[in-house]
Parts: C-alpha cells; structure tokens; sequence
C-alpha cells in the first residue's frame, strides 16, 4: 500500500477490492505500532481487526478518535490521572455515526489533560512529538490526533475544538484541521471543557476528506440539546467553486507584531494565489480582537471549573483514602487533576466567585458578543475570511511549559472563531527554511462550511503541501 | 489573587487541596494571568447584553417521558466502590 493517498482514495480501492478492509487496517496497524514508539500520538491502539457492518464513502477504513470522545466498552482517560481507568458505557453520537457509516475505530489519541493546553504537554502519557521535527511539540489539544495523521499512521482521525484545540495542532503538523459551526456535530459523549465553545471535528490530509468525514458527523441529536435542527447538505458537492464568486476578508488584526515573518510570507503567497484564481480580497478589520483570548480564558476556565465538578473521586476511578467526604473530594482532585487543570479550575472559580462574577464572568460575556457582532458586520460584505492559523511554527518542547500565558497567547487567531461559534478550517500553505510546517487558516459564516470546502478545494487543486509527508525513522 | 489567603480561599471553593509550594506557584502564575486578563476592563461596554448562548435563546424542550438507558451497570462499574448497584462513600456525619 502506499502511504500518499488520501483517505477517500483507499476507501475507493477497499469498494474495488484492489484491496481489502484487512489488509488496510494491517498496513496502518504495523505502521503505527513502529512509529509510534517515539512520537507517542495514540494513548491506545487496539489491536484486533474488527470490521464493522455498515456502510459510505469511508467504508472499511480505520479512524482515530480523541481520547475526550466515548466508545463503548473502551477506555477514555482525557489523558488525566483522574480518569485512568475508566471504561466508556455507551458510544458519542459521533463514534455511532462512524460506526454505522462502516469505518473501523483504530484507537484513541494523546492530547492534554481535559483538553486544556496548546502543547499536548499536559498529558498524564507525556507529550506527543511533532512528526517533522520531534524536538517540537505537536500542538494541542488534539495533538495526537494531528500528529497521527500527519505521520499517515491513519488515514485521518477525529479532534475536539474549544479555543484552537484542532487547527492548531494540525497547523502545527501539516494537516487538515476543520472546526465545524457550534451545533453542527452532537457533543453527546465528548467529554465536556467548555460546554458553549467544544466542538468536535475532522483532522485529515485532505480538504476533500474533511467533506467526506463531516458528511457522516454532522446532523441533528437530541441527546445534545444545543445541536442544532438544521438541514445538513453533501459537503462533498462543495469541493468544486465551479460558476462561484467570492470575497475572501483579511482582517488587518491578525498580521500585527508577533507574527513570524516566514509565516507572512506564506499567507501572503496564498493571498495571490486566490487572486489569480478569480477571488476578490478586501481588507476587513475585526476591532475587538485584541480582546478574545482575555474573554476566552475567563469563559473556558468558568465552564471547566464547573464541568470538572463531576470529577469528585465518587463516580470515577481515582479516589484517595480519606476519613470525610470533603477530604476525599480535595484529596482526589489533589492527586488526580495535572497543574493545568488546576490552573483553570482556579481561575475559573475565582471569575465566578463572589465580587467578581460581574467584573470577570458577565464582562468576558460581554466581550464576546462584542467579538461575535465584528464578525456578522464583516460578512455583510465577505464570504470567508482568511488569516494565519497559528502566529509561529511549532515551539520545542518544554519552551512555554513555565509561561502558561504565553502558552495561551499561541491561540490568538484561533480562539475567537469559537467565541462566535462559527466555523474555521485550517490547511497547510508552506515550510518555513527549518522544514516546520506552516497553515492558514479561512473562517466563514454560521453554518456555511461549504464556502470553506470550496475555498480550500482550489487552494489544494493548485498546490501539493498537503501531500507532503514527514520523514520518519 | 496573589495573596496566599486568596488562593486558600479559592482552594476551597474549589475542593482541592493544594501545598505550600503550589499557593506559591499558582499564585504567582494566576496573578499573571489576571493581569492580562484585566485590560477587559478598558472595554467598553455600556449596554452591551452579555452573550449566554449561540443560537437563538430558547430552551430545547422534550417530551417528558422516561426512557430507559441500558448502561447503569457499567457506570456503577466504573466507580472506586460500590455495593447493591449503589456508589458508597465515606460517613457524611
């Protein structure tokens, strides 16, 4: 088999029967048992071939899935000590739409604790490393799942999304990151951070991939009381523009000081390579963005603190020996929850105490409708808008792990896409001179993902970095 | 925030308990963070409605009807202990 072709090309070859669905589990299975030793992307693999009745456009082919998104009668960790030993006991909506859709669920991917971190350094399993250069960090949240992808250990793999957790590790490993509008995937069986930003989406090589993957994730869920009951369309009739106009916006906000002067370029080429292609570019501004990552940490560490709740040394694996009941809740959390965690779970209950809800909490509310108003009054006059998805390649490991704040100002251009709940795909675009991957990233309307899927079809139609894969061991 | 009696404060709100290194540390980088995070007050946003949802604000209604999940058994499972398909804890009083 071999290692370039994109997910939907080796379903086509199983339909064909070029090849078979054993045989593609094998190659990938062999291949991830070997690589993985080092890059440590997957927390577990599961080692048996068990196809599965069902049936699509991905019949047959294996698929990696976020250690925060439940499988039945599998272990899910969140990669926190908290929860090590705990089995699912029910599938996510997601994994029963892959299920039926016949895609074999290949294992479960590292990402930081609780899904809170940029790195996957936070990880009880340790960090996963970067695939083109693994003294660098994979990215996060779903840094697994980006760098099992990335190394084509799988063919593509779900993340999750509350303030950058999948574009940004995929810009950081070079591959396909979609975060889908808030709504659009049912969160019933992801793990909860921040219940009014998490979104679960696909992770691919592909922009057609992605179109594929969303087709079978998408759509209603009672389950999710804030999925939403709307008509889902055949993304995949998005991947031509063929007979479309459209107006990309670049808003000034994200080219400022910091961003990495490579990185500009790279966004700058794509920039031209839209207008040769026939799209309008107008300069747009989103005035309120210097603001999003202040409002972000107070909403995301508020709607953790009181989600993590639940984890109380009661109903879960972890419980430390204690003679009351409060002990044995500070204790267990003490022992179970990474530094983080606790991080947030502090700063989050601290925005939501007394004297300082107003200040904090109802102000950061404030801000964001202030952030989610720039973006309906840019799209009064754009159709997507485009910016760099991260503003440096990927940092070495350990560099940010004493600078949280620093740690979090690498979500800038990521965070507030989720603040508005409205969709962002980010798609490789360029190496900088030391081979690091580097992205860009196009955000468009509340449910409109089709725009995206065609603006990112002709991108990819018209370059190959997508197809590059990192050399490995 | 950077006041140990702060962080003890949210400590306990919190329900974990922490050491005297950590009400150190935390503190420290929480007072960083509040920081940054305190240039939302030069925002202004006089009449401005705080943004609780994403979507239309209207409550998800269903009809009121018990539906039976088959998964009881493997929740109990999962906890540290139990017994009679009950979680069990520690004396309360």
């Amino acid at each position: 088999m071999n290692i370039d072709k994109e997910a939907r090309q080796i379903a086509e070859n199983i339909y064909s029967k070029k090849t078979s669905k054993e045989e593609v589990f094998r190659f990938f299975h062999s291949r991830a048992k070997k690589v993985d030793s080092y890059l440590k992307s997957f927390v577990e693999m599961y080692d048996n071939f068990t196809p599965v009745n069902g049936d699509s456009s991905l019949g047959g082919l294996p698929i990696a899935i976020k250690d925060n998104i439940c499988i039945e009668g599998k272990r899910i960790t969140c990669a926190s000590k908290i929860l090590s030993t705990h089995v699912s006991a029910y599938d996510s909506e997601v994994v029963r739409r892959l299920k039926k859709a016949g895609l074999i669920i290949f294992g479960t991917t590292n990402m930081d604790e609780f899904a809170f971190g940029s790195s996957t350094e936070n990880s009880c399993y340790g960090p996963t490393r970067n695939p083109w250069d693994t003294s660098r960090v994979a990215g996060g949240s779903s840094g697994g799942s980006a760098a099992a992808v990335a190394a084509r250990l799988v063919p593509f793999a779900l993340g999750s999304d509350t303030g950058g957790s999948i574009r940004q590790p995929c810009a950081f490993c070079g591959v396909v990151g979609f975060k889908p509008t808030y709504g659009r995937v049912s969160r019933y069986g992801l793990v909860a951070f921040g219940s009014s930003l998490d979104q679960i989406g696909p992770i691919t090589t592909s922009i057609a991939d992605s179109a594929h993957l969303l087709n079978i994730i998408c759509g209603f869920d009672r389950r999710d009381s804030t999925s939403v009951k709307k008509d889902v369309p055949d993304f995949t009739k998005s991947l031509s523009s063929e007979g479309k106009k459209f107006t990309i916006g670049i808003p000034q906000e994200y080219f400022g000081a910091g961003l990495n002067e490579e990185i500009r370029a790279a966004i700058e080429k794509v920039i031209s390579l839209y207008k040769k292609n026939n799209i309008k570019i107008a300069e747009v501004s989103l005035p309120h963005t210097e603001y999003a990552v202040a409002a972000y940490y107070i909403i995301a560490s508020s709607e953790a603190s009181s989600n993590l709740q639940r984890f109380d040394g009661i109903k879960y694996g972890l419980r430390e020996p204690s003679r009351n009941l409060e002990e044995l809740y500070c204790r267990t959390r003490k022992i179970g929850f990474g530094d983080e965690v606790k991080r947030r779970i502090f700063l989050g209950t601290y925005s939501l105490s007394s004297g300082y809800y107003e200040a904090y909490y109802i102000k950061a509310l404030k801000a964001r409708r202030l952030i989610r108003n720039d973006f309906n009054e840019v799209f009064k006059s754009v159709d997507a808008i485009l910016t760099p998805t991260t503003p440096t390649p990927a940092f070495k490991i350990g560099e940010k792990k004493d600078d949280p704040l620093s740690m979090y100002l690498s979500d800038i251009y990521t965070i507030s896409v989720n603040l508005a709940g409205i969709p962002a795909v980010s798609l490789p675009c360029g190496f900088t001179k030391s081979n690091l991957p580097i992205s860009f990233q196009l955000i468009g309307k509340e449910f409109d993902e089709e725009t995206l899927l065609s603006l990112g079809s002709t991108y990819q139609s018209c370059t190959d970095f997508h197809k590059k894969v990192p050399p490995l061991r | 925030m950077a006041d140990t009696k702060n962080v003890e404060y949210v400590a306990r709100l919190a329900k974990i308990e922490i050491t005297d290194d950590e009400k150190e540390s935390l503190g420290g980088q929480l007072t960083k963070i509040i920081k940054y995070i305190d240039k939302l007050k030069t925002l202004n946003t006089d009449g401005i409605e705080p943004m609780r949802g994403l979507h239309p604000e209207t409550n998800a209604f269903r009809e009121d009807k018990a539906i039976l999940s088959s998964c009881r058994k493997a929740i109990i499972e999962n906890s540290p202990s139990s017994q009679d398909g009950y979680f069990k804890v520690p004396n309360i009083i």
